[in-house]
């Protein structure tokens, strides 16, 4: 007896745990018939298991939001001029900004100056996320097979003919000013309302749509991958090191041979024209990659 | 002109996201995983040697992040504890990475794997932020680049179960963001700062007058919850089984052993910086984090309990430790955060020893993962069996090794905290109960006497891991008997908070 616990023991450690075959039970004595039998269907069970799922996540929800609504009517009024948002952080902001960084447009003065460590966390958010995307989605063994090989190069032997004058010729006219107007919300980021983050979804969608009228192999000519990683990762690492240099000298209250020179020219603000340029390419190469990604799964 | 050991931190950080930066432009992945392993020693070796200096002078300080003061620019706050969790953070990133070489050469396709070192350095970039950052916001930004980046690791080996397993990670990563973020917005609203000692002050005032007395607790409670959906708090554990125990060796001791504990140690720093222990116990939210570690120590033991799979039990075995650490702090004392951080420690170090040996053993049997199909590997590669017993005692709670000492300052903590005690205390002796139930027979398979079965592959030994495994084998030991001067920095800076 005690032998069988004992390999019963070892087969359970095993994981090798035969299906148990218990001796049939004696039947109990019938009280009552029950009045329904558990079904033993699993798509019934899924059906009902999903209806469970879907009114216990609606009660859940609706508390969430209840809650979260209840919140928000006990918040300060927006824009109240008693708020306790308007307060020393704020005014410093507006009122000394544009001295402090050189920067007319006082948005671009405080994400790239007063709070930079925080602004580039986010470019390098963009960067990982497509990073990711290149990752999950660049063309190789495991996710392409020969068919989506073949039907790929069909496409591409399709691509010069199907392509639509009318959209072409309009492109033709349309890409250089959206390029043209992209670089100049970039460069003038620190005089005027736009940026990095602007000026580059504009240098972005253009490079798409000049893509999407000449045909991915067009737009690849003069913008291959290694062209999308050394043009990526130098801005990155342009970014960087700018911010780490000022970082240093800021907090080491060292002189910083950077001067903010006179608010409203062009070269002006210090390292605010070059943060904002790398924070361009960063957001116009992180949306064309998406989109070549998504669309092609190559460069 | 500061000391220049002040520097230290500022430094690290930036070198880990440039490292992750350049890391793409390497055309070969063994030498970027190279890089990234020189990368996580120096910042190692830094951040200790911060640590023993800030020890020494008794000294906690903040570093202005640019040209501007405090509130109105970023900030890193850094005292000894945090340089020690940030070391053995760096530590445990390089020895998993070393650990995992093999592992990540053939579960990575090549093109890929310089990808995965960046992801790996934008990890430890992103854990020594949340670590010393003083401003709120820096925080949330970084948050995001650790989820972006875990969940990339997870999905580097580029399976249909990884992907589904990623794309659950991140939706429950990202809603535990969006909580947070809901949360912050309504702080700025009614405190008008993102720097944490300003914040503070403001917050004790608010308390004290009564004022926006709900949103405050809502604001501590959306906290809470988002940092525990992306910790893997007990209702919200699901997304982790499969992400953590399906990825390649390496990043399943990361993701278990660090990526969690980032989050936690970013909680304990919002509890002490920001709410201030008091209020958070006033608030009632230190109650709320009790059931729930109370429950997930024990639900995730019992999951662990029915698990076959090797790396998918110790995934769940995570779901319970990472309970404990609630359970801490929910007992809203500073010996229950002292026994919590120690226990980030403890488990930080004890996870990836036993991920990285379960990885090596699984390595000799064909990359069989299930116990049943392990059984008797030890005798093929006594270091990692001998590794894997010394963490599975560690976590059932024997004497000599980390997981006892931590579970001893749990129950030392709970005394004299009203009907708590009794609560703990069973929990702790059903969960040690449980974990014995599930390591005990792996220990037993994986040592059983091979009857006449082939030898698997017989792989060259590696002396990565074997570098790796010796040296988280005697972190274990040594946190475990040693652990007197680690509890001192942690009391202190504990009470300078």
């Amino acid at each position: 007896m005690k032998k069988l616990h004992w390999d019963s023991f070892a087969d359970w450690v095993n994981g090798t745990t035969p299906e148990p075959e218990c001796p049939p039970l004696p039947e109990l004595p019938k009280k009552r018939k029950p009045r329904r039998t558990r079904p033993q269907d699993p798509a019934h069970r899924i059906r009902i298991f999903s209806r469970l799922y879907r009114v216990i996540a609606l009660a859940v929800c609706l508390c969430v939001v209840s809650v979260l609504l209840y919140t928000l009517f006990q918040l300060p009024l927006f824009g109240a001029p008693d708020n306790p948002a308007v307060n020393e952080v704020s005014r410093r902001y507006v009122e000394q900004g544009l001295s402090e960084t050189g920067a007319v447009n006082m948005v671009t003065g405080m994400i790239l100056d007063y709070r930079a460590f925080d602004t580039f966390g986010e470019s390098s958010v963009l960067f990982l996320a497509v990073a990711c995307v290149m990752m999950l989605l660049l063309r190789d063994q495991n996710n392409t097979t020969p068919a989506d090989i073949r039907q790929l190069q069909r496409e591409r032997a399709a691509e010069p003919s199907c392509c639509d004058p009318i959209l072409q010729k309009v492109v033709a006219v349309v890409f250089p000013c959206i390029l043209l107007f992209g670089i100049y919300v970039v460069l003038n980021g620190h005089l005027s309302p736009g940026g990095g983050f602007a000026g580059g979804a504009m240098m972005g969608a253009g490079l798409i749509l000049y893509s999407a009228a000449y045909g991915m192999d067009a737009a690849s000519r003069f913008f291959s991958q290694k062209h999308f990683r050394i043009l990526t990762t130098s801005a990155l690492l342009c970014y960087a090191l700018s911010k780490a240099y000022s970082f240093f000298t800021g907090a080491n209250d060292l002189p910083s041979c950077i001067s903010l020179g006179c608010p409203g020219a062009i070269f002006s603000s210090g390292l605010i024209l070059v943060l904002n340029i790398c924070v361009g390419l960063i957001v116009a190469c992180t949306m064309y990659g998406f989109y070549i990604l998504f669309t092609k799964g190559e460069f | 002109m500061l000391p220049f050991y002040h520097n230290i931190p500022f430094f690290c950080i930036f070198l880990c996201m440039i490292g992750g930066i350049i890391m793409p432009l390497h055309k070969n992945g063994r030498h970027a995983l190279r890089m990234t392993e020189v990368i996580c020693f120096v910042v190692c070796a830094l951040f200790a040697a911060l640590c023993l200096f800030l020890t020494h002078l008794g000294e906690c300080f903040s570093y202005q992040m640019g040209h501007f003061p405090a509130p109105w620019g970023n900030e890193l706050f850094v005292g000894p504890m945090d340089a020690m969790l940030c070391a053995l953070f760096a530590l445990v990133l390089g020895l998993s990475l070393l650990g995992g070489t093999n592992g990540m050469q053939s579960d990575i396709l090549p093109q890929k794997q310089t990808f995965y070192c960046t992801m790996m350095c934008m990890t430890l970039a992103s854990l020594l932020a949340l670590t010393t950052t003083n401003d709120l916001f820096t925080g949330y930004v970084f948050m995001e680049i650790s989820t972006l980046a875990a969940c990339a690791i997870v999905m580097a080996r580029d399976t249909g179960p990884m992907i589904a397993a990623t794309i659950r990670y991140l939706i429950l990563s990202l809603l535990g963001s969006g909580l947070f973020l809901i949360a912050l917005a309504m702080l700025y609203c009614i405190t008008g700062h993102l720097l944490m000692p300003q914040l503070l002050q403001h917050v004790l005032r608010l308390h004290e007058s009564g004022v926006y007395h709900v949103p405050l607790t809502v604001i501590c409670g959306l906290m809470a919850l988002g940092l525990g959906i992306k910790s893997s708090m007990f209702p919200f554990y699901a997304w982790l089984p499969p992400a953590h125990g399906g990825a390649t060796t390496g990043a399943s001791a990361v993701l278990s052993g660090l990526v969690l504990k980032g989050y936690l140690v970013f909680l304990i720093r919002i509890f002490y910086r920001v709410f201030s222990l008091p209020v958070v116990h006033s608030l009632h939210v230190t109650d709320v984090l009790l059931v729930f570690g109370i429950a997930g120590m024990l639900a995730g033991s019992v999951m662990a309990l029915r698990e076959g799979h090797s790396k998918r039990m110790l995934a769940y075995s995570s779901v319970a430790q990472i309970g404990y650490i609630f359970m801490g702090l929910g007992l809203g004392t500073d010996a229950g955060v002292m026994a919590a951080v120690f226990q980030i420690l403890a488990h930080a170090v004890t996870k990836p020893l036993l991920f990285l040996c379960v990885g090596r053993l699984s390595e000799l049997r064909h990359h069989e993962k299930r116990f049943d199909r392990l059984r008797g590997a030890a005798h093929e590669d006594k270091l990692a069996g001998i590794g894997f017993t010394v963490g599975a005692l560690s976590m059932v709670g024997i004497p000599l090794l980390t997981g006892f000492t931590a579970k001893l300052f749990f129950a030392d903590a709970s005394m004299g905290g009203r009907g708590r005690m009794w609560a703990v205390l069973l929990a702790l002796a059903l969960s040690s109960v449980l974990n014995a139930c599930y390591y005990i027979p792996a220990l037993l398979a994986l040592w059983a006497k091979p009857e006449g079965r082939k030898p698997g592959a017989s792989l060259p030994s590696s002396r990565g891991f074997t570098a790796a495994a010796a040296v988280l084998t005697a972190c274990v030991v040594l946190l475990g008997t040693a652990s007197i001067p680690l509890v001192r920095i942690i009391q202190w800076e504990l009470s300078m908070l």
